[in-house]
């Protein structure tokens, strides 16, 4: 009678879904306004910019402590009854990270077409999870990736693989999300970077240790709501200032066509150097909408691949799908998730127009005396620098530019060089709005990051909690050991991830794109293969997981940290620059440099670090080697293999089909 | 109509899936890479009104819309396989 009553009334909660994230959202406008009314009445700005963390944080962790189980089902998969469109709110904030809040429009802004990589990658792979896994994974009933593999797979050495490579690509991501909200709250509201990593830290334990997936879920509903809405704000005021029309993703187009032509003037002013054929240099323009000029067309491609099938690999993406009620929920989920994301990556290319159409009117080809002030205030945090110094202010750039010879007293192109994550934050500024935006715009890039922080730390610390703790040590261990297991290593996962940010480890931001690759070159031929082809076997699913994660991990460590050793020993050569097809660095002079040979592992300033490979290949789309082999491999050596029992192929007959209990019934 | 359980039943319900599956990563490939690869001469074609050229457009909207409504799309393509053979779950 008990649990009767406890089920009517989380019936009665599920009812209210939309009225309570109706009326927060209603909250969150108005405390907007309370704050825009605070700053008219002369509240100063960096009280405002605190107000918006705390306040912000403060709601989060009440929903985190609110939405506290102890239930084992509730805490792994949110009792798998979130319905799929709220699910796919929580899917968008889980997925899009302080890279895509802040860093995307900046890299847009950077590359031009190029840049666009991204934004489809980081789409199109929501395709392949609904149409090739996520729906399979439903039916199968896992609390986690591993549970798959192992039971798929027979045996703990298919599930310990699936831990390694998920810790692998988890553990850099978290620590890139917690060191993100340290740069946004240093950056923004003049906090102590380590400071604001703790701060981050307590935020994202208050809302996943007590309630697990179930917390994590609602907390990251209320996340969304936040950084739609600050993502949007800026350009949709940006677009009705300039065009008269609130559709920024509709106004761009006509910036393009003035970038374009502003392009062409300063090329002809003399005030740039255009990158062509015969020589690019760095400092040389690369016009906005003209392809393959920062990539090649392998490794536009080759990235777009590696995000789009590294989506569909990623252990917190995947987990998200296995808390619907159903299957066909399942895959509603996926379609409303990617509806989600989209609001936010197809306005990101606005902002980079926006943005550079400003750049390009009212800095470039400027006067120097005539240079809009709100580059100061970026300058002063080293994120400008004009003729190679901190643009701090007027003084500094007038005699900065004044000991070049023969400057024109005019800002050229090369003169000026921009942080990239300046082009979201500083927007409402170029827009001269009041500083309340500005501060909403911070409160959504932590949003974004600490949602995503959540999420890879529940798919971290469940992996070890469930997957390494009680399926390998102690299958016996009683609920209350299990959930005390989980949060201890939540806790213990989250503080060493906010030490290792604390440190500002230099690659962190770069080993992001990293995870996919892994994720891609580890999980994605067995777990699709598992699903489509009966005759995978346990041999080789385990030699494809070790080959293909192997030679992708192998690539990205040796271009990275040991150039010279893949010099000498792999055959590997130097990238070519996409516009000439000359070698970015002559490896034979580097290697002579005595700077350099020492350098072993390779520095972060080493020339080649990053900038050798096979194929002309970017280490980002190691990918592209690791998951080819992969398939090639769990094909070759299942075929060598005796065929799966009769019982698996019947397993594998009842994922198929979403009717029906799910495969793997946890006791709870 | 096959018996739910029987052997052919069960084949017939994943040949189409499989068959599904197949239709909708074509689409996928073709806007997440084919129509990219001709990006240089669709960027000569600007959309009217808007001023977007076509093959930016592309890859910053285009495709992102069609992925989009694909899913929608496949979503409920997918279950309608399902509920034909008596394999979803509301049955």
């Amino acid at each position: 009678m008990a649990t009767q009553s406890s089920t009517d009334a989380s019936d009665a909660f599920y009812k209210q879904l939309g009225r309570m994230y109706g009326l927060y959202t209603g909250g969150f406008v108005a405390f907007i306004v309370l704050l825009a009314i605070l700053e008219q009445v002369g509240v100063p700005n960096k009280v405002l910019g605190y107000l918006f963390v705390f306040f912000t944080l403060a709601v989060y962790a009440i929903i985190g402590v609110a939405t506290r189980t102890a239930q084992l089902s509730e805490y792994y998969v949110a009792g798998r009854r979130v319905p799929a469109f709220y699910n796919g709110m929580a899917t968008g904030a889980d997925w899009m990270s302080a890279a895509s809040f802040v860093g995307m429009a900046g890299s847009l802004f950077l590359l031009g077409y190029d840049g666009l990589a991204w934004v489809l990658g980081w789409t199109g792979g929501f395709v392949l999870v609904s149409i090739l896994v996520g729906p399979y994974l439903r039916k199968f009933g896992a609390y986690t990736v591993p549970d798959f593999l192992s039971f798929r797979y027979g045996g703990n050495f298919a599930r310990f693989l699936g831990v390694i490579v998920l810790v692998c690509c988890s553990f850099t991501y978290v620590t890139a999300q917690i060191y993100g909200t340290g740069l946004i709250a240093s950056r923004f509201l003049g906090m102590q970077f380590e400071l604001a990593v703790f701060a981050g830290l307590v935020g994202i334990l208050l809302c996943a240790m007590l309630g697990g997936m179930r917390a994590v879920t609602w907390t990251q509903i209320a996340q969304y709501i936040v950084l739609i809405v600050a993502y949007l704000v800026p350009i949709v005021i940006l677009s009705t200032q300039h065009y008269g029309i609130p559709i920024p993703e509709l106004t761009y187009g006509k910036a393009i066509l003035e970038i374009t032509a502003r392009e062409q003037q300063l090329v002809k002013d003399g005030l740039a150097v255009l990158c062509t054929q015969q020589a690019c240099p760095p400092g040389t323009l690369r016009p906005h909408i003209q392809p393959f000029m920062n990539y090649t067309p392998l490794n536009f491609f080759g990235i777009i691949f590696c995000m789009m099938v590294g989506t569909a690999s990623l252990p917190h993406i995947l987990m998200r799908y296995f808390t619907t009620p159903s299957v066909k929920e399942a895959r509603d989920s996926v379609a409303w998730s990617l509806l989600f994301i989209f609001l936010l990556y197809f306005s990101a290319p606005a902002y980079a127009a926006f943005s550079k159409l400003e750049v390009y009117t009212n800095i470039i080809g400027r006067d120097l005396n005539q240079i809009r002030p709100w580059l100061f205030n970026w300058g002063e945090l080293g994120l400008i620098q004009v003729c190679g110094k901190n643009a701090t202010n007027l003084e500094t750039v007038l005699a900065a530019c004044k000991a070049i010879a023969g400057h024109p007293g005019v800002m050229r192109f090369s003169d000026f060089v921009i942080n990239t994550d300046v082009i979201v934050l500083s927007t409402p500024e170029i827009a001269g709005l009041p500083y309340v935006i500005s501060g909403l715009v911070a409160a959504g890039g932590l949003a974004a990051a600490l949602s995503t922080a959540d999420g890879l730390l529940l798919a971290i610390a469940n992996a070890l909690s469930h997957d390494i703790y009680y399926k390998m040590i102690d299958p016996n261990a009683p609920t209350i050991r299990r959930l005390t297991v989980a949060r201890v290593l939540l806790f213990f996962v989250a503080v060493a991830s906010a030490a290792l940010a604390a440190t500002r480890p230099s690659d962190i931001l770069a080993m992001v794109g990293w995870a996919f690759s892994l994720a891609m070159a580890g999980n994605f031929p067995a777990l699709t293969l598992g699903i489509w082809w009966k005759r995978a076997t346990t041999q080789g699913a385990i030699a494809g997981i070790i080959a293909g994660w192997g030679i992708c991990l192998f690539y990205l460590v040796t271009t990275r940290y040991f150039p010279q050793a893949g010099v000498n020993y792999f055959g590997m050569s130097s990238l070519l620059n996409p516009e000439t097809r000359q070698p970015l660095i002559d490896v034979a002079k580097v290697m002579a440099d005595a700077r350099w040979v020492a350098d072993v592992p390779a520095s972060a300033a080493n020339p080649m670090a990053n900038r050798v490979g096979w194929f002309d290949l970017n280490n980002i789309n190691c990918g592209l080697l690791g998951m080819p082999l992969g398939f090639l491999v769990i094909y070759v050596v299942s075929l060598m293999t005796p065929e799966p029992s009769k019982e698996m192929q019947a397993f594998i007959d009842e994922i198929r089909k979403p009717r029906g209990r799910t495969v793997l019934e946890e006791k709870s | 109509m096959a018996q739910p359980d029987s052997p052919a039943n069960q084949e017939a319900h994943w040949n189409k899936t499989t068959r599904l599956m197949w239709i909708h990563l074509g689409t996928w490939f073709f806007f997440g890479y084919v129509v990219h690869m001709f990006v240089i001469p669709l960027n000569k074609i600007v959309i009217p009104i808007l001023g977007f050229p076509l093959g930016f457009y592309m890859a910053a909207q285009g495709s992102l819309i069609v992925f989009v409504v694909m899913l929608f799309l496949f979503a409920r393509q997918q279950n309608q396989i399902d509920r034909d053979h008596g394999y979803a779950e509301d049955q």
